[in-house]
């Protein structure tokens, strides 16, 4: 048994609990500018530290399982629900942990979008919604430009980390300007990895 | 203003082509599926050209919720309407959901072994690799913005400045100069 598994606790839920769950992410959805992850801290602070419903390592795995995993990153709200639910019984109570998460975080976010979305395209003429678009178009660009970089940079700027920014640099360079399918690159990525080599 | 008229739009011949699509693209997005999105429904598909797929990432980026999942949103609903909207948004999350499930239930066995925990490493470094390239590919959507090239640059400097090596918090930073570059826009069309 791992030491996660031994101090997860064992939680009784009853429909209130439940409904809880439910509350806060809907009252986090929208606030997610950014993305879900964005919310990440407030979740802790209420699951881990007030509720005790996750341990810390629960928390944070569930991060980094969604993040290695293929597919949005918001499926880390999915686990997080997953792992409430299985503190509070088993397998089933945890399937209704990871819908009881995900709908309460994508409901009111997807509802809104869908509606701006759908307004937008019925005034798509309008000079106010064209100004919205050519105006945030350069932005949302530079935007993934500098994820990347972020992403790059949280591997750490010592010397030694060299090999991770030329990878990284290398397949930017690739993507941008081949046609290489980003599969064969994920797996030279993850093969590197492997043995060490980056 | 009228837009041109298109030689053959390609687009999904069926609410199931538009699920299998997503569900195919979300599988193979490990570290982000918007790299994955732009190059197989706009390079591959041709479902939507450069300049509409910016478009429509603007919105589902400055709208609350996680970003791809906006975008499969409105993707969708751009050919079926909310029949559509909803089909796109099933295939991003339903295969993904049992995979991820399946890995947290063998995580603990696997998330110590070095081997794993490099290849992790590696993938991860590819991802940003293929995040920041699809930002390089897009900005040549920029040509025909209304801004006009160099003040898309110079708005597209600010922002990676503020967000990749001043760190300012990403809301502050769309809201922000999203404004500025709204409200240039907006004077520019007039004309």
């Amino acid at each position: 048994m791992t030491q996660a598994s031994q101090l997860a606790p064992q939680l009784v839920f009853v429909w209130q609990d439940w409904a809880t769950l439910f509350v806060h992410y809907l009252s986090l959805s929208l606030l997610a500018i950014g993305g879900a992850i964005t919310t990440a801290s407030d979740m802790h602070r209420f699951l881990v530290d007030e509720q005790h419903w996750l341990t810390d390592a629960q928390f944070n795995a569930s991060i980094a399982i969604a993040q290695a995993a293929p597919g949005p990153n918001v499926l880390f709200i999915a686990l997080m629900g997953w792992n409430v639910g299985l503190n509070a019984g088993g397998m089933l109570s945890g399937l209704l942990g990871v819908f009881t998460a995900m709908l309460g975080m994508l409901i009111p976010s997807t509802t809104l979008t869908y509606l701006a979305a759908q307004w937008g395209h019925r005034n798509r003429e309008r000079r106010a919604v064209r100004a919205f678009k050519q105006g945030m178009a350069p932005i949302v660009v530079a935007l993934l430009v500098a994820t990347g970089w972020v992403l790059t940079a949280a591997n750490g700027s010592s010397m030694k980390n060299w090999p991770l920014w030329l990878l990284t640099g290398l397949t930017a360079l690739i993507v941008w300007r081949t046609q290489m399918h980003l599969l064969w690159l994920l797996a030279a990525g993850a093969l590197l990895g492997w043995f060490g080599l980056v | 203003m009228t837009l041109p008229t298109h030689e053959h739009r390609a687009q999904p011949r069926s609410l199931t082509d538009l699920f299998v699509s997503f569900s195919l693209l979300a599988l193979q997005g490990f570290g982000g599926v918007l790299a994955v999105v732009q190059r197989e429904l706009v390079e591959k598909k041709r479902w939507m050209t450069r300049e509409e797929f910016v478009e429509d990432w603007a919105v589902a980026q400055i709208m609350p919720g996680p970003n791809v999942v906006n975008l499969s949103l409105m993707i969708g609903s751009r050919y079926f309407g909310f029949k559509g909207a909803m089909a796109a948004l099933a295939g991003m999350l339903a295969a993904p959901l049992v995979v991820v499930l399946l890995l947290a239930l063998v995580y603990a066995q696997f998330a110590d072994h070095p081997g794993v925990q490099g290849a992790l490493r590696g993938m991860a470094a590819v991802a940003a690799g293929l995040i920041a390239a699809t930002g390089l590919k897009l900005f040549g959507a920029l040509q025909k913005n209304a801004l006009g090239l160099p003040l898309c640059t110079g708005l597209g400097v600010l922002c990676f400045v503020a967000v990749g090596l001043l760190r300012w918090p990403l809301a502050d930073v769309l809201l922000g100069l999203g404004v500025v570059a709204c409200a240039l826009a907006y004077q520019r069309l007039e004309r």
